[in-house]
């Protein structure tokens, strides 16, 4: 019994790696063996041209359009908020955090942003001119829609 | 006792009014002249030597904390190479508000004497203070020490993103803002900023 979970579980490991060699996408190192060193990947720059993306689903949090290179987001102070705040959109015309964030999480309304709300990029992040790690397969549900309508047809 | 120092006073008086009897017209004006160029130029090079980078570092104070978090700030780490060292945003570069900085920096020899920020969280308990005071420092002075680098008559707006360009146009040459209005917190770490206008 013992023989043959130890054979199975060798098993497993070796195809495990066989799988890991092929193709599988490691997005530290790369398919570079352990003993090398690996030449890094440039930084790419991000986007910085204020301009909005459009969602790829109603409930998207909104990427950000702009960089954030050194705000500081912490116990003491939040950068993002000293632009978007409720406050703060009239003189800055940013756009305001949408009313969720101050929410708590019953759906009372604080007056404030709601404490599980305040690290902005848990959900928000910049984007990149980088080029894509793996093939993005998403579809958007418009466009699934308007495949079955012309289906129906 | 007050007799006592009238009369000292009135000695150094009758000698320091009573023409040289000893040192001849040339030794004293040349003299004068050699030992006020030694003079004043000892006291700038002992002010400049306080403007280093090396001397604001000397105290662990300094060291430990803001210099710390100035490294990988953009105004250290650079593609350019171009820094800006603690005096050129903490001192002015004008001769006569200059020493008036340095002699309010006496303030601080004493705080450095008795040990008002040597720790950790004694730096921390006291940051807010100390920043809001070079805030109103830099609005009173509608950021001299910023525009030693960056003049707004000399930024090309268009060269700037479309949100930096906006913001600029609308607070800094259409409105009164200054720079330190918005860009705070930005070569160091920023105190509790509850209660701080428009940090809401």
């Amino acid at each position: 019994m013992m023989r043959m979970i130890a054979t199975a579980s060798a098993v497993l490991l070796i195809s495990l790696g066989v799988f890991a060699q092929e193709g599988q996408l490691d997005a530290l190192r790369g398919q570079v063996p352990l003993l090398e060193e690996r030449t890094p990947e440039p930084l790419y720059d991000a986007e910085n041209d204020d301009r909005r993306r459009s969602r790829a689903y109603p409930m998207q949090p909104p990427t950000i359009p702009h960089k954030i290179d050194n705000y500081q987001v912490d116990l003491n102070a939040n950068r993002c908020m000293s632009c978007h705040s409720r406050q703060r959109v009239g003189e800055t015309q940013a756009p305001m955090i949408s009313v969720t964030h101050y929410m708590d999480r019953d759906g009372n309304f604080l007056a404030e942003l709601s404490p599980r709300r305040y690290f902005c990029d848990q959900c928000h992040v910049p984007q990149t001119d980088a080029p894509l790690a793996v093939e993005n397969r998403f579809v958007d549900i418009a466009e699934i829609l308007r495949q079955r309508r012309e289906t129906q047809e | 006792m007050i007799k006592r120092i009238k009369n000292l006073l009135s000695v150094f008086w009758r000698v320091f009014n009573s023409p040289s009897g000893y040192f001849s017209l040339g030794f004293l004006t040349v003299g004068g002249f050699i030992g006020g160029v030694l003079f004043w130029g000892g006291f700038n090079t002992a002010m400049e030597a306080t403007n280093t980078e090396q001397f604001c570092i000397s105290c662990h104070e300094m060291r430990a904390n803001v210099y710390e978090e100035i490294q990988p700030t953009i105004h250290f780490t650079n593609r350019s190479g171009v820094r800006a060292v603690c005096s050129d945003c903490h001192v002015p570069h004008d001769w006569t508000d200059k020493i008036a900085r340095k002699m309010q920096a006496s303030k601080e020899v004493w705080g450095k004497i008795f040990g008002t920020i040597n720790t950790r969280e004694k730096f921390l308990d006291h940051r807010l203070e100390m920043a809001s005071r070079e805030w109103r420092r830099f609005e009173a002075n509608d950021s001299l020490e910023c525009r030693n680098c960056h003049d707004e008559d000399a930024m090309d707006l268009t060269r700037q993103s479309s949100r930096a360009a906006e913001a600029h146009r609308r607070g800094l040459i259409d409105g009164d803002d200054t720079c330190i209005t918005c860009h705070k917190g930005i070569a160091h770490e920023l105190p509790d900023m509850a209660g701080v206008e428009g940090w809401e």
